[in-house]
């Protein structure tokens, strides 16, 4: 490991949903990390705590945002910030989605749980450019509707007749609340594509991203078209600690974001 | 073979005299000594503190001293330790970090100076390992500074292997007793009727200018003579070997094997295999504050993926069974390492079957995978054989 992190500070703290928050961080010096792409991770240090790795969930010039879900100690250190707090910030690290592979194809993109966060930027640069892109379509799948993030952007995607299909199921229904109830693959039915001609972009829990990549193949989505993001532990980012390997596969370096080619074979043994 | 003016012999003081030009220079000179019923590698003062007259006896879980007749001092076998100890230690302060009264953040790298290590006696599996260490940690697009620093102003004086042990196995491994580059100097250590003396050979520029300002003769046929044949023999007389087939391939094709449950009957899932091992360099990381709260500072520490929070990943260890860690370490050795850094990750050196507390052996772990697969890909052909006649009749 060599990069000291750099001090970013909270400009602003969102509740998402009752276990996840966005950071909005900009660099409390003059030097800013180098840009972010969608898919593209962060080590985010919780000072006294420690570091993890997150994606960013939004990239806006010197601005990133991270949505970070409370599981451990240093999770649950940074969802428990107030603005003006500062953390360390090293990266840009990994692989991105590289948006420029659905150019002139129908693009799906599905995300189960916090798995929305690092597919947000992408959405949004696709939105930037709709026209570069045939048919777009989100798909969202959540535990609950008090479990999908940044829902009044989603709800604004779902209600508009725009360029994006948004659609959102959740695997129970609050009382009161309309809605799809079941797995996000039953979203597929619905949604706009060819699937000869489209690119995928997943992220979620790996029996979600399993079940989405295996049901799209069948559809005849060739596998290296399918995108996804996976999650190993991390402590350097750098290749060097180990920690993220899946089989041949260096997660901090090879990936978070790989194709379903590579990924098969990988997730389909127990324990790898 | 002829004289050649690069190629030079040392005696006992010869070699002493090296030690000290070395440490004139102001290098720290690490070799191997006798400590507690082991040869382990220290900071040595004099070429005396060599393990003169000692050589060791290993088998699976076993090493033992036992002390040698012909005075040797390069005649034992790998000990517990490797020279990651120093090139990669246990333990390193990564940056430390401040928090002002206003919440503000400064982070401070460590950039301690490193010492400027001669390290002596380097087998030539360890120089492969050092190799193999360097690409993993400075061979990809970020480096490890500490590392580097370390590694690059290190002096290594190779000693080539006439004794190899019982539980040696380099040269199935591609790799073998001679040290061929990758040092300073090399030395190959003669006792015989002539005399106890060390042939020298010249690897870098660094090499001969040290070896300029040490008493030594020009070397003579006999004595090249004899090293050559030590070491010629040595490769004949390795205790182990691997399977002769592509280990790369055997692992990839082994994921499922049944052999991953019996080796996990006997594993302990200790990590003694991955300390030792001259090539592991899985670290993890540790926050350490002072009592102010103010000040807290990051270390890395070796790690080992036998230990379960190495793939923790909210909720639980991806890999929770001990048959999921032994397959992670010994598959990740002779195949995934080709994937992620070009080579094997394993040379040979026997240090894990050694000191493996149940004696389990990586080269017996590989045959018995190998005999598993195939077993299972005659059954299949069995199988496609019969399907066919059947179709036929
Ligand atoms: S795996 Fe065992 S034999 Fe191979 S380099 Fe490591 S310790 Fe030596
Ligand atoms: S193989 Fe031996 S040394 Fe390695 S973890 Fe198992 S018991 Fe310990």
């Amino acid at each position: 490991m060599n990069d000291v992190p750099l001090p970013y500070r909270v400009t602003q703290v969102r509740d998402e949903t009752a276990d996840t928050v966005s950071l909005a961080l900009t660099p409390a010096g003059p030097t800013s990390l180098a840009p972010f792409a969608p898919g593209q991770f962060a080590m985010v240090y919780a000072f006294g705590v420690g570091e993890i790795p997150v994606s960013v969930s939004r990239i806006d010039r010197r601005e990133l945002v991270h949505t970070v879900r409370s599981v451990g100690a240093v999770s649950a250190a940074l969802c428990a910030l107030r603005p003006g707090a500062h953390v360390g910030l090293r990266g840009p690290f990994g692989t991105g989605w590289e948006l420029d592979r659905a150019t002139g194809q129908d693009m799906l993109v599905v995300a189960g749980g916090i798995g929305l966060a690092p597919l947000r930027p992408l959405v949004f640069d696709a939105l930037a450019a709709p026209r570069a892109y045939g048919r777009m379509n989100l798909l969202i799948g959540a535990r609950t509707p008090h479990d999908v993030l940044y829902s009044q952007q989603v709800h604004a995607w779902t209600a508009a007749h725009g360029p994006l299909h948004c659609g959102v199921t959740v695997d129970r229904p609050a009382p009161g609340r309309l809605g799809h109830v079941g797995v996000v693959t039953t979203l597929l039915n619905g949604a706009r594509f060819e699937p000869r001609n489209t690119t995928a972009f997943i992220c979620g829990p790996e029996v979600m991203i399993r079940a989405t990549a295996r049901d799209l193949l069948q559809r005849g989505l060739p596998a290296h078209r399918i995108r996804v993001s996976l999650e190993r532990n991390m402590r350097c980012a750098t290749g060097h600690c180990g920690h993220c390997q899946l089989g041949g596969v260096l997660m901090c370096r090879d990936g978070p974001v790989i194709g379903w080619d590579r990924a098969e074979s990988l997730l389909s043994v127990r324990e790898l | 073979m002829t004289d050649s003016p690069a190629i030079s012999v040392l005696d006992r003081e010869g070699l002493d005299a090296l030690v000290k030009t070395l440490t004139t220079e102001g290098r720290t000179v690490v070799g191997p000594t006798v400590r507690d019923g082991a040869v382990v590698l220290s900071e040595l003062a004099s070429a005396d503190q060599l393990p003169f007259g000692w050589g060791t006896r290993v088998e699976a879980g076993h090493y033992r001293l036992i002390p040698r007749e012909d005075g040797a001092a390069f005649a034992h076998t790998s000990g517990p330790q490797s020279w990651k100890t120093f090139l990669h230690p246990q333990r390193e302060k990564l940056w430390s970090a401040d928090r002002g009264a206003d919440g503000q953040l400064s982070l401070t790298a460590e950039q301690p100076e490193q010492p400027s290590y001669a390290f002596l006696g380097v087998r030539p599996c360890d120089l492969r390992a050092i190799a193999i260490q360097d690409r993993v940690l400075t061979g990809g697009h970020y480096q490890d500074s500490g590392y580097r620093e370390r590694r690059s102003g290190a002096f290594l004086i190779a000693a080539e292997c006439t004794e190899p042990g019982a539980t040696c196995f380099c040269v199935s491994m591609g790799g073998g007793p001679a040290a061929d580059n990758g040092f300073d100097l090399a030395l190959t250590e003669v006792v015989d009727e002539a005399g106890h003396r060390f042939l020298v050979r010249v690897g870098s520029e660094a090499g001969a200018e040290v070896l300029s300002h040490v008493p030594r003769c020009q070397a003579d046929v006999e004595t090249q003579t004899a090293a050559r044949r030590a070491v010629d023999a040595a490769r004949d007389r390795m205790g182990r070997a691997m399977p002769p087939v592509s280990l790369r391939t055997l692992m990839g094709q082994s994921l499922e094997a049944d052999r991953w449950d019996d080796v996990a009957d006997r594993c302990l899932t200790c990590g003694n295999c991955t300390m030792v091992c001259p090539t592991c360099f899985c670290t993890t990381t540790e926050e350490v504050t002072d009592l102010t709260g103010d000040h807290a500072e990051r270390w890395q520490r070796w790690d080992s993926c036998f230990d379960l929070d190495f793939s923790y990943l909210h909720g639980g260890p991806v890999r929770s069974s001990p048959r999921s860690r032994y397959r992670q370490w010994l598959t990740h050795k002779l195949s995934t390492w080709y994937d992620q850094f070009d080579s094997s990750g394993c040379v040979g050196c026997g240090r894990c079957v050694t000191w493996c507390p149940v004696g389990i052996d990586i080269t017996e772990e590989a045959s018995a995978l190998h005999d598993e697969l195939e077993a299972r890909l005659r059954l299949q052909e069995q199988a496609e054989q019969q399907e066919r006649t059947e179709k036929v009749q």
